[in-house]
Parts: structure tokens; C-alpha cells; sequence
């Protein structure tokens, strides 16, 4: 029963999406307020049925539904009820659904907080966003029907991919999508603008809030996978430049493009038409990492099981968005352009070149994710492009992104006086430089080229990104101190150096080893005593393992204590490796269990990763700042700005 | 050395499988890190995208155990990698060979700096040319 | 206003591969190698003796399907009734090569199932079948008189997949039977 309603909710939210994608685009372009006006309420009709939907799902999950087809595949009477709930969005259908439930939810938010918008401007951006919901819920409702039922049920079911039973990788999809869709938004804002032919700062002014929320729930979706594959999959690693992974990393580039693109055109009124085709394709390649994952068309961990037929539906979706938004652009951004010009030095120069570089950074990217596809149905050939390609390309351009990041904030707008730019930057140089050296040596012994390079381009953005915050707070009383964008910005960038900080110290210094080990036995890595304990059996709720504890010395005093196992699930049988981690702030000690080999020895793979945190701690920095940055005041529009900007609306459509 | 080597690999050879890849690393430690990185660059075929370093079944501890012998029977990377390609073809190397077709991968980081550095270049000389005065400044001191 | 209806032209091209790509069935496929060359050279000892032993010798002067599998592998239980019909055909000889399994459990499958086989090669380490390019069983070679690799298959056999892809490349090969 449950079941039933759950669809038929979500083929009521897909009629209230028609309506929302279709009149308020029609009621626009004909100035009609009654068609306009049904935007909102079909904005939050659509999502309330999407909602109930969505908790008829997780309540077949939580009740043991099994004779709902998609619950008996991913769920099983032994299995943690929290994991119940997340196993709602454990695969290709639930996630879906999921997808469907954000979108909806930021089409609410945006028809909740733009009274300050134009009513035109907002009925076209809600009617863009209906669109979008019409694409997925007809993908879903059609190929991908959460609810099709089992006959007869099934007694138990096939249990949730041991892999997804985790806490990380629970809450990894939700914070990743509301990323994804978010960037329908800017994308929707871009669409209307192009649609009223009408685009200015304001229109940058209101798209930028929404991008930096979109943006910084993607930053913590992206570093909860990468930490979570790191204790969970990796052996060590954190970013396999897997075409899933590099799928969700695209759209985060050129968001963060965006974002610095969209500064230029609210302060300046420039590059209208390059912001423009910047939203448009942040969304398209969240649309494209969509149908990467659920074609079945590469090879990944990630990629969902499915059919040709879905992907094909995703990619004809995908098609009709991007080739829409993109003839629209090609037929108004020609008429977009000012006129208006700034100096060599210059903060519009150095926010150009943080494009330039990204942009070339997604696009070596997305060659290295398609390339072996593409060469593959030019000549037949297979081939594989993996880290060592990645890690030396993708390096090409970010390389001086990193070392120029932090010389924009200091650069004023329209032109910048030489001498006194260099005397903000001399003091923040010379540190970064003198710590670049000392910092691999003293604490790690040895350095290079490269170390010297990372630690100096980490400390220079760290030692530029607290300027302004230090200023604000040496000022004397009674001036304005910083204003929270600025402090947003400061702090992202500083959560920027963290990350180039962890990622240089870690893939210089880190030290691993694979041995095998009989208990009783100690091993000596990155200065630390391992000692293999004793190895004995333990139950867990669904599974059964082999736990081996491993004492840590430190000069034969005892520091730690791990207990990595491997584990064999009840009922899917896969054997897990979980990780026994250490962690503080300045290092890792990762202890994982290989083989069994007989004679009761164990292959035992022990590292040392110094200052990995500072990777996850970087991009959750990062986050932070994007979070302080969109709670600025200016951003909160009234009705009363919207009733001043109401004439210069009134000749748009 | 090395026969002793070679010696312990072939006994190992023909131990029972479950004893396949005892992990015991290379005394010497330049072959021990060729060995750690090679094999975080051969695909393990059997997987969904995992180097056959990270992968727990076994095809992939076969490969690692042969890419062991042939370093300790003396052969060089290319001629590994060659072993590798020769029976699974060069889908099995993350790293892709230079050849033809590839070597536009290898070269494209440049060619894309390049020319987005000489895009950047037209654009900003055409913007310097221009008034710089517009309207005053709306929304923000940024 | 080329840089306007550039981004159109490259996503055209772009959907136009995706496209493609989405025709051409499983990614992980991979063709084999060998295909069209001589074919590895390779003697093991028989499952049943291992005093005998076989090998590429075994393989000359006449059309050979080499057939690797092993008593782990479902997709060689689902094969093993038309690789029993197809030896009882006796229009080629098949040659097992058992993969990475242990002798007692492979030579019980073979009485209990039925054999197939001219002879199987017991594998036991795994190195014969990396010199063939294995990855997954089962899968099967069709080997010609010359010891040129002709054809490989991924996945359990078939009547179709036989009269299919193998049928027409031993016909075509004329008279070496």
C-alpha cells in the first residue's frame, strides 16, 4: 500500500512539475501575472509529493518491505536500521529518487527567498527548474521506478554492499547531490537571463549566493568520498582519479570558476557572456557525471548497475539541456558584452587567469575520463589512462594557479599601482619562501625542487589569505572592519593552503609497506615500532571477522593501539579490509590486513601519512569560508529592492 | 644475491595456492620501490579500476607475483611493462605508452596552457585598450 | 561569433561519442591480444597424470579449442553441458586448461560432470593462464593448425556463441582438420 503511494506521489509531482516548468515560462514571456504566480505553489506542491515519495521509500526500507523489488535487492533483515535508511540511496533508483528530492528542495528555496527577485526573472528561473524536475522524473517514473514490487516477496533480501555500510559513505551521496543539483540553480538564473535577454551585476548579485551554497556542499561531498575511500578502500589513498570521482571533481572546478567569474561581472559588468557559459556547463557536467555513472558506459567502482536503455534516456535528457541552453547562448550572449575596459595589473587580469587555468585544468579532466572511450571507437584500441597521467597533467595548470592564488585579493579593480601590490606581497612572499625551505627539512630531513614548491605556494596562500582578516582586526575603532565576503573569501583561501599544504607534505613523505607478519612479530615504520599482537574472531551485527591488534611504540613507549580487520559479510560474502587508523593532526599510522598466507602469518600493509588531515581539514575550511561568504548581508534581498528595480525589469520579455 | 633470489622465488613458485605472494619485499630497496611502482600502475583486470597494488583478488596477486620474478630475473621496467601488454594489451597500463595517439595526451597539458594563456592574452590586451570609467560602483566593495 | 557556436560544436561531438560509446556493450571487455598471432607457448601437467604432460605441441596440425576454466567458476558449470555436447560432436578437439584450482576438487567436477577434454592442464599457480591473457573464467581460444590464436570468447559457451563466432573461422580456415 505504502509502496503504491509512494508512486502515484511521485506522478503527481510530476504533473505540478509540468505545471511549474510550463506556465510560469509561458506567463512570463506574456507578462501574465496569474501564470507567473503559479510558480511558487507549484514549486512546493511538487516538492511536498516528492518528499512523500521519498518517505515511502525509507519507510519500505525501515519496515522490511521485501516485497518491493528495490529494497529486497539492497537491504536485509540483519542489516543496522541506519543503514536501512541510507541503503535508500544505496543504488540506482533510490539515489534517483533522491536526486528528484533535492532538486525539489532547491527549487523551494529559491521560490522561499527571492521576493526580492523580479517576479518575471523568478518565474523563469522556478519554470527552468520545473523543466529539469519533468527530465527526472520521467527517467525515473519510466526506467527507474523505486517502487515496482516483487512477486512473491522475497523472504529476506540480498543485503546493502558491505562497502556502503559506513557512516562516511551514508551521508557521502546526500552532501555530493545537494552539490550536483545545486548548480541547476546558476544554471537556471543563467537560462532566465538569456531568456529576458536582460543580463546585468544585479542578475551576478543575486546568481552568486546560490553558486557558493552549491559549490561548498559539492567541496564536503567530494572530501567525505575521498576521506572515506582513504579508510576505507584505499590502502592509503585518496584520490584514484577514478571517472567517477573525476566526474564530481569537473563540475567543482568550473564552479569554483564561476564563482570568481560571476565577482568580475557583479563588480564590473564584465565577461557577462563567459559567466554565462560557465553556469551553463557546471550544470552540464553534473548532467554529464549523471550519466557517466548510471550508463553502464565506463569502468568504475562507482558506477551503478545498469542499462543501455537508462542511459540513453540520460543522455538524450542530457542533450536537449546543454544543445537548449547552449543555442540560447549562442543566439543572446553576442549582444551581452560592455564595453569596458582595466589595466595589465589589474584584479580583473589575475581573476581571468584563475579561468583560464581551471578551465584548462577540467578540461585535461574530461579528456583524461573520455579519451580511452573515445580512442577506443576511432581505431578499437584499449588503453587506460590513470594516475600517472592525471597526477603529471592536471599539475600543468595548477600549478601556477596555486603560486598565483593568493595575489588577486591584494590586486585592486580596474588597475593596481605596481609598487605598492608589491609592497603588500613582499613580506607574505619572503615568509612563504623561508618556511618553503625550512619546513621539509626540519621536519622531515630531506627536500627538493618540488617540496620546496608545494610548502612555499601552501604557505604563501595561507600567509596572503590572513591579510585582510588581521587588518580588519588591527583597525582602529569605528571603522568598518571586513565585511563577511571578504572574510568568506579569506577563509576559503586559506582553507585552499591547508589542502596544497597536506597534499605536498603527504605525497613526499609518506611511507608504506607491505610485509608479511606472524604475531609476536614487530616492524619498524616512519620512526614507529608495529607490533602484530595476537589475531582472534569477532561477530559483528551482520558480519564475522578476523581482528588483529597491533600495538604502536614510539622509542618503546606505547602510543597507540590499532585493531585493523577483515571481515566477511553474512550474506553477500565479500571479505572487507577495515582499516586501523591512528590519527592526530600532524599524521596518520594506517595499519590494514592483507592475505592470510599460512603458517598463521598475515601480509600486513603498515603507513606513515604525515599531514594527510590537512587535506580533508583544507576542503572543510574551504566550505566554511563559502558558508561565512554567502551569509553576508548584501545578499539578503527585500521586497522593497525589487520594487526599485521593478522599471528596468518592466521592458525584459 | 639475485639467484638466491631467484631460488626462494622459484621454491615459492610451486608452494600451495594460498601462499601465493608471502609479501616479502626486495632487500634491496631501488628494486623494492621499481616493484611498488609498477604495480600501482598495471589495471587489475578482474576490477572495477583498481591497480593491482590495492586489489584483493587473485589475479591480482598472481600479477604482482610475476612482476616480482621478472625483476628478480633482472629484466627492466620496459621489458615488464612489455611482458604486460604483450598478453593483456595496454589497457592494462595506467600509464599510457608514448606512441602515436598518445603522445597528444602527454602533450596536451601544455598545448591547453598555451593556448588558454594566448586566449588570456587577446583578451586582456583588448581590455586595456578600452575606457576604463564605468558607472559607479553598485553592490559591495568587492 | 566562432566563440559562441564553439561550445554547441564541441558537445555535438561530444553526445555524438557518448552515443556510440553507449552501443558497444560491456567497457571491461577486452579483446585479446593474441588475436591473429601465434599462440603462447605453454606445457603443463595433466589434471588426471601428472607424470604427462601437454602443451603447445599437443595444439598442431588441426583446429583446437582451448577452454580455460575451473570448479569455482559458475559460468564454467553453465558451459559444461555444451562442451560436453560438443565433444561428443568429435569435430575438435578441446583442451582444458584448469585455472587456479586444486587437483582433488577439479579431477571429482570431471567424474561427477562428465569430460570433455582431449586432456586438461592442471594450472595451479596461475602462470599459464597469464601467459594466455586470462582475467575471468571460463574462456575459450580457438586455436588453428598453425597455432595462430583466431578467436576468443569471454563467458560461457554456447550453441549460438559457437555457431556464431567459431563456426564460420574454421570453415573459413578450409581443409587444416
Amino acid at each position: 500500500m505504502i509502496p503504491e503511494i509512494g508512486q502515484f506521489a511521485m506522478i503527481l509531482a510530476l504533473s505540478l512539475a509540468i505545471c511549474q516548468g510550463v506556465l510560469p515560462l509561458l506567463g512570463a514571456h506574456r507578462n501574465d501575472a496569474a501564470m507567473m504566480g503559479i510558480a511558487r505553489t507549484a514549486a512546493t506542491g511538487q516538492f511536498l509529493f516528492v518528499a512523500v515519495a521519498f518517505g515511502c521509500l525509507t519507510y519500505a526500507f525501515v519496515t522490511d518491505d521485501f516485497s518491493v523489488l528495490y529494497v529486497a535487492n539492497h537491504s536485509q533483515l540483519s542489516l543496522p536500521t541506519v543503514y536501512k535508511v541510507s541503503a535508500v540511496w544505496g543504488a540506482h533508483e533510490g539515489s534517483l529518487l533522491m536526486w528528484i528530492l533535492i532538486l525539489a528542495a532547491w527549487t523551494l528555496a529559491v521560490a522561499r527567498f527571492s521576493s526580492g527577485l523580479p517576479e518575471a526573472f523568478a518565474a523563469r528561473v522556478i519554470g527552468v527548474l520545473g523543466l529539469l524536475s519533468i527530465g527526472f522524473l520521467l527517467f525515473a517514473i519510466l526506467t527507474s521506478n523505486p517502487f515496482d514490487r516483487l512477486v512473491p516477496a522475497a523472504a529476506d533480501g540480498a543485503d546493502l554492499n558491505p562497502l556502503l555500510q559506513d557512516p562516511g559513505l551514508a551521508i557521502h551521496p546526500p552532501l555530493l547531490y545537494i552539490g550536483y543539483v545545486g548548480f541547476s540553480v546558476a544554471f537556471a538564473f543563467a537560462i532566465a537571463a538569456m531568456l529576458s535577454g536582460d543580463l546585468d551585476r544585479r542578475w551576478a548579485k543575486w546568481t552568486r549566493p546560490w553558486t557558493t551554497l552549491a559549490w561548498l556542499f559539492l567541496t564536503l561531498g567530494i572530501a567525505l568520498g575521498s576521506w572515506w575511500a582513504y579508510y576505507e578502500l584505499g590502502w592509503g589513498g585518496w584520490w584514484f582519479w577514478d571517472p567517477v570521482e573525476n566526474a564530481s571533481f569537473m563540475p567543482w572546478l568550473i564552479g569554483t570558476a564561476l564563482i570568481h567569474s560571476l565577482a568580475v561581472t557583479e563588480r564590473r559588468g564584465l565577461f557577462k557572456s563567459w559567466t554565462l557559459l560557465l553556469a551553463i556547463t557546471a550544470f552540464s557536467l553534473s548532467l554529464l557525471g549523471t550519466f557517466l555513472v548510471r550508463s553502464g558506459i565506463i569502468v568504475s567502482v562507482h558506477a551503478f548497475a545498469t542499462d543501455p536503455t537508462r542511459g540513453f534516456f540520460i543522455l538524450g535528457f542530457l542533450a536537449v539541456v546543454v544543445l537548449g541552453a547552449l543555442i540560447l547562448y549562442a543566439w543572446r550572449a553576442p549582444s551581452m558584452d560592455s564595453e569596458v575596459g582595466f589595466g595589465l595589473l589589474s584584479r580583473e587580469t589575475f581573476l581571468l587567469l584563475n579561468n583560464v587555468l581551471l578551465v584548462v585544468a577540467t578540461a585535461l579532466v574530461l579528456i583524461g575520463t573520455l579519451a580511452p572511450l573515445v580512442i577506443e571507437l576511432l581505431d578499437g584500441s584499449k588503453i587506460s589512462i590513470g594516475p600517472p597521467w592525471f597526477e603529471v597533467a592536471f599539475l600543468v595548470p595548477t600549478l601556477p594557479l596555486v603560486l598565483l592564488l593568493g595575489v588577486g585579493m591584494h590586486t585592486a579593480w580596474r588597475t593596481q599601482n605596481a609598487k605598492s601590490w608589491l609592497g603588500v606581497l613582499r613580506i607574505p612572499a619572503i615568509i612563504a619562501l623561508v618556511i618553503g625551505f625550512v619546513v621539509p627539512l626540519l621536519f622531515y630531513g630531506r627536500s627538493s625542487l618540488l617540496l620546496v614548491v608545494g610548502c612555499g605556494a601552501a604557505f604563501w596562500i595561507i600567509a596572503t589569505s590572513v591579510i585582510l582578516p588581521l587588518r580588519s582586526i588591527r583597525r582602529e575603532k569605528g571603522s568598518t572592519g571586513i565585511t563577511r565576503s571578504h572574510l568568506g573569501m579569506s577563509i576559503a583561501h586559506l582553507g585552499m593552503g591547508l589542502f596544497v599544504l597536506g597534499v605536498t607534505v603527504v605525497s613526499a613523505f609518506s611511507i608504506e609497506t607491505d610485509r608479511a607478519m606472524q604475531p609476536g612479530q614487530t616492524l619498524e615504520v616512519g620512526g614507529y615500532e608495529f607490533e602484530l599482537r595476537e589475531l582472534r574472531d569477532v561477530q559483528g551485527a551482520n558480519y564475522s571477522a578476523i581482528e588483529a591488534v597491533v600495538e604502536i611504540r614510539d622509542d618503546g613507549e606505547v602510543v597507540g593501539e590499532l585493531r585493523p580487520q577483515k571481515r566477511q559479510y553474512l550474506v553477500q560474502k565479500n571479505w572487507m579490509t577495515e582499516a586501523g587508523i591512528d590519527a592526530s593532526w600532524n599524521k596518520d599510522l594506517f595499519v590494514a590486513l592483507g592475505d592470510q598466507l599460512g603458517n598463521g602469518a598475515w601480509s600486513v600493509r603498515i603507513q606513515y601519512k604525515p599531514l594527510i588531515r590537512f587535506i580533508w581539514l583544507g576542503a572543510l575550511v574551504m566550505a566554511l569560508g563559502g558558508l561565512i561568504s554567502v551569509s553576508d548581508r548584501r545578499y539578503r534581498l527585500r521586497a522593497s529592492k525589487a520594487a526599485e528595480a521593478a522599471p528596468a525589469v518592466a521592458e525584459s520579455a | 644475491m639475485k639467484r638466491w633470489l631467484i631460488i626462494l622465488v622459484a621454491a615459492l613458485s610451486v608452494a600451495p595456492a594460498a601462499a601465493i605472494d608471502t609479501g616479502k619485499a626486495f632487500d634491496d630497496p631501488e628494486l623494492q620501490a621499481r616493484y611498488e611502482k609498477l604495480i600501482s600502475e598495471v589495471r587489475c583486470l578482474k576490477c572495477q579500476n583498481q591497480s593491482i597494488k590495492d586489489s584483493n583478488v587473485f589475479l591480482a596477486a598472481d600479477l604482482r607475483r610475476e612482476i616480482r620474478r621478472l625483476i628478480a630475473e633482472g629484466k627492466t621496467d620496459p621489458e615488464i611493462v612489455d611482458f604486460l601488454v604483450t598478453r593483456y594489451g595496454e589497457f592494462a597500463l595506467y600509464r599510457p605508452r608514448t606512441s602515436g595517439k598518445t603522445l597528444i595526451l602527454w602533450i596536451a597539458p601544455f598545448l591547453l596552457v598555451l593556448f588558454g594563456g594566448f586566449a588570456l592574452y587577446r583578451v586582456v590586451r583588448h581590455r586595456m585598450s578600452l575606457p576604463i570609467d564605468d558607472a559607479g560602483s553598485e553592490g559591495g566593495t568587492e | 561569433m566562432v566563440r559562441y557556436i564553439a561550445p554547441l560544436v564541441v558537445v555535438i561531438l561530444l553526445i555524438g561519442f557518448l552515443v556510440i560509446g553507449l552501443t558497444r556493450g560491456d567497457p571491461r571487455a577486452l579483446p585479446s591480444p593474441f588475436i591473429g598471432k601465434p599462440a603462447p607457448q605453454f606445457e603443463l601437467p595433466t589434471l588426471k597424470d601428472p607424470e604427462v604432460r601437454i602443451g603447445s605441441t599437443n595444439l598442431e596440425g588441426k583446429f583446437s579449442l582451448i577452454n580455460v576454466w575451473a570448479t569455482w567458476c559458475a559460468g564454467c558449470r553453465q558451459e559444461h553441458g555444451f562442451l560436453l555436447d560438443l565433444a561428443a560432436e568429435n569435430n575438435i578437439p578441446i583442451y582444458g586448461i584448469n585455472w587456479r584450482d586444486t587437483r582433488p576438487k577439479a579431477l571429482q567436477w570431471i567424474a561427477q560432470l562428465g569430460d570433455p577434454y582431449v586432456a586438461s592442464g592442471y594450472d595451479e599457480t596461475g602462470r599459464v593462464g597469464i601467459d594466455w591473457g586470462v582475467y575471468g573464467a571460463p574462456e575459450s581460444f580457438l586455436v588453428s593448425g598453425d597455432g595462430i590464436v583466431l578467436h576468443k570468447h569471454l563467458g560461457p559457451l554456447s550453441r549460438e556463441t559457437w555457431e556464431q563466432d567459431f563456426l564460420p573461422l574454421i570453415e573459413g580456415g578450409g581443409a587444416s582438420r
